[in-house]
């Protein structure tokens, strides 16, 4: 019962990370239809970026956070400019290689710079952030990871659903002719939720990197898990993407200590095909109708 | 005789037959044959058994471009697991030559027949889904083929591998560079042959009618569940017979190298190339080949040269990057690919000296 409870503890936990994580993946898909394979890559310069302005620049904690926010929110806005702007009207296919290009480039850049060893951050988090009730413990990072889940899924419901630029962004993901001729300012739009996405990317990135220690290589990985978990919770749906993040991560951890520690890593994408196969919208994610 | 055709000043075709033409001219005709010829009877005893084998990578790399190719560029549907039925179809060789006793000639095709049976296992989700759903869908595929090859210790001998025996052609044994040149090269030339034919066909015709609008292809009477399964096996047995030759070629194998950065190395060839053309695959596979070999070598100069030694730089990085910013400056400057920049040359040199 013990190992049960503490597999149910756990598995919530990676979830939340793992939604934490698809939020910025779901949001660049709302507001543009793009799949955006550059996922990991955008977690990982998030992290490093904090690393850098802790290790390296020795700022203090709270104007490292903001100036690696500051520092993502640029990030996404010059990579839109630069890279996805001149694609706006192509085929799908040019924007899905394109990120994936875009993946290996900032791989690349990274590895040059920071190599592929484990870094870690200093120890910073409260104590009184973790739980103890008896055979239940949680560290204060999965707490932190909790609240600021919490934060930016009512923040993005609201923006979503009252603010202009939110209305706009559902418009433009709706239709981007239709949004275009109605005067919604399409290009403003994608810059907007490019750096928003990569502000929130930036935040999951570190949240990761205070858990696992900071790889470029195993942030990108879970650049690539986003997908079963959007794929599950709908495409297009910032709530469905936690929810799908803890059905996914309980996945996880039960097959990992129940069955066999070798197929953890391939479940979430076993699930992902059926899933595929029976519900392709996901179990929140808003159906396409399509006409010739 | 025939009268010889040269180059129209315009758009002269009258039929669909000769918008069907791969030839434009004669000409094109003569300089593939001479380029043939120099191929096969001068290259391989000029250059060096190294580039010889450089050239055999790209041979390889090209049949299962040709393949992903079909897949992408005429059928539409994007598949990220292209690396893993190349392992698939190396891995069938390996298990078919070691298990039963069947010359060389004969496993090739059948490790890529297995292949394909995969590849349209993996195809059946493009029943319900398109686009970006199947992308996805070939993107767990991909894991779960790297998975069961490292896993499934009984067949594939896990992390150890699998040696092949020697390869033996018509009693004449496979071995060294050259001899696989020429049985790669022959095998390129007609694989691509049948890729090129095929598209011709009311098979390349349906893809393509797909490839543009699936609904409306499907209004028109196309069954396009089934066109596009065909079109998932057809795509998985040029990679399977890739893999193949690639097992026999390379001795032993492990499950390693078909990852997804393989698959996204295919991908970026058809890219490169240039989509929905398959002479545009073979420069493309010539293309990334070239580029990875050369970017060893300049990390190979580099080391030697002792610019790089005491910040422990390794190739992976640089390459990755390359890789990466290659991909994205070809969809940004010229999404057609190698096929349009050759045409656009040729065209040059076709209306030099008075361009009209």
């Amino acid at each position: 019962m013990d190992f049960f409870v503490q597999l149910l503890v756990n598995g919530i936990s990676i979830g939340l990370l793992y939604g934490l994580s698809a939020m910025g993946f779901v949001m660049i898909f709302k507001s543009s239809s793009v799949l955006n394979f550059a996922h990991g890559e955008l977690l990982a310069f998030g992290a490093f970026l904090f690393l850098a302005m802790v290790t390296w620049a020795h700022l203090p904690l709270p104007a490292a956070f903001l100036f690696t926010l500051a520092g993502c929110f640029a990030l996404g806005f010059i990579v839109e400019r630069i890279f996805l702007r001149p694609l706006i009207g192509e085929p799908l296919i040019f924007v899905i290689m394109l990120t994936v290009g875009l993946a290996s480039m900032f791989k690349g850049l990274l590895l040059l710079v920071w190599g592929g060893n484990l870094h870690t951050y200093p120890d910073f988090l409260p104590e009184f952030l973790s739980i103890d009730w008896g055979i239940i413990h949680v560290a204060p990072v999965y707490v932190a990871t909790l609240i600021i889940g919490m934060i930016f899924l009512s923040l993005f419901g609201l923006f979503f659903k009252y603010s202009s630029q939110g209305i706009y962004m559902r418009s433009v993901a709706d239709n981007q002719k239709a949004a275009l001729s109605l005067g919604v300012h399409v290009k403003r739009v994608f810059a907007l939720s490019w750096a928003i996405a990569a502000l929130v990317a930036g935040m999951s990135g570190i949240v990761l990197g205070i858990i696992n220690g900071i790889n470029v290589h195993d942030l990108s990985a879970i650049g690539l898990k986003v997908f079963p978990v959007v794929i599950l919770g709908g495409l297009d749906s910032i709530g469905g993407a936690i929810i799908g993040g803890i059905i996914i991560g309980l996945l996880e951890t039960f097959t990992g200590g129940y069955l066999s520690p070798s197929l953890r890593d391939v479940v979430p994408y076993i699930v992902l095909v059926l899933i595929l196969l029976v519900k392709p919208y996901g179990l929140f994610g808003l159906k396409e109708i399509e006409r010739v | 005789m025939k009268k010889l055709r040269f180059h129209p000043c315009g758009n002269y075709r009258e039929n669909y037959k000769e918008e069907l033409t791969i030839f434009e001219t004669d000409f094109g005709r003569l300089w593939l044959g001479i380029g043939l010829l120099a191929l096969f009877l001068i290259l391989p005893w000029v250059v060096k058994p190294y580039m010889i084998y450089v050239l055999n990578m790209m041979g390889i790399a090209a049949i299962a471009a040709i393949g992903l190719n079909i897949l992408i560029g005429f059928t539409g549907q994007i598949s990220l697991g292209h690396g893993a039925f190349f392992g698939v179809g190396a891995y069938a060789a390996a298990v078919l030559a070691t298990s039963l006793d069947l010359p060389f000639f004969m496993i090739v095709p059948a490790a890529a027949v297995v292949t394909s049976l995969v590849g349209m296992i993996f195809g059946i989700p493009s029943v319900r889904l398109k686009g970006l759903y199947l992308t996805i869908a070939t993107l767990a595929g991909q894991f779960i083929v790297e998975y069961i090859l490292l896993h499934w210790e009984s067949l594939t001998k896990g992390t150890m591998g699998i040696t092949l025996p020697k390869a033996t052609l018509l009693g004449w044994e496979l071995s060294g560079d050259t001899s696989f040149f020429f049985v790669i090269f022959i095998c390129l030339i007609v694989m691509t042959w049948i890729a090129v034919n095929m598209i011709r066909t009311k098979y390349g015709r349906a893809f393509i009618a797909i490839r543009d609008n699936d609904r409306a292809a499907e209004g028109m009477g196309i069954p396009i569940f089934r066109y596009k399964l065909l079109s998932f096996a057809v795509s998985s047995f040029y990679a399977g017979f890739a893999g193949a030759l690639w097992a026999y070629y390379m001795v032993s194998i492990t499950s390693e190298p078909f990852n997804l950065g393989l698959s996204v190395e295919y991908i970026a060839m058809v890219i490169i190339g240039g989509m929905g053309n398959i002479t545009g695959s073979i420069f493309g596979a010539i293309f990334i080949t070239g580029l990875n070999e050369v970017l060893r070598w300049l990390t190979d100069s580099m080391m030697n040269m002792g610019v790089f030694t005491s910040t422990g730089l390794n190739m992976a990085p640089l390459r990755e990057f390359t890789f990466g910013a290659a991909i994205v400056l070809f969809i940004l400057f010229e999404p057609r690919g190698l096929a349009e920049v050759w045409r656009i040359i040729r065209s040059r040199f076709r209306l030099w000296p008075f361009s009209y």
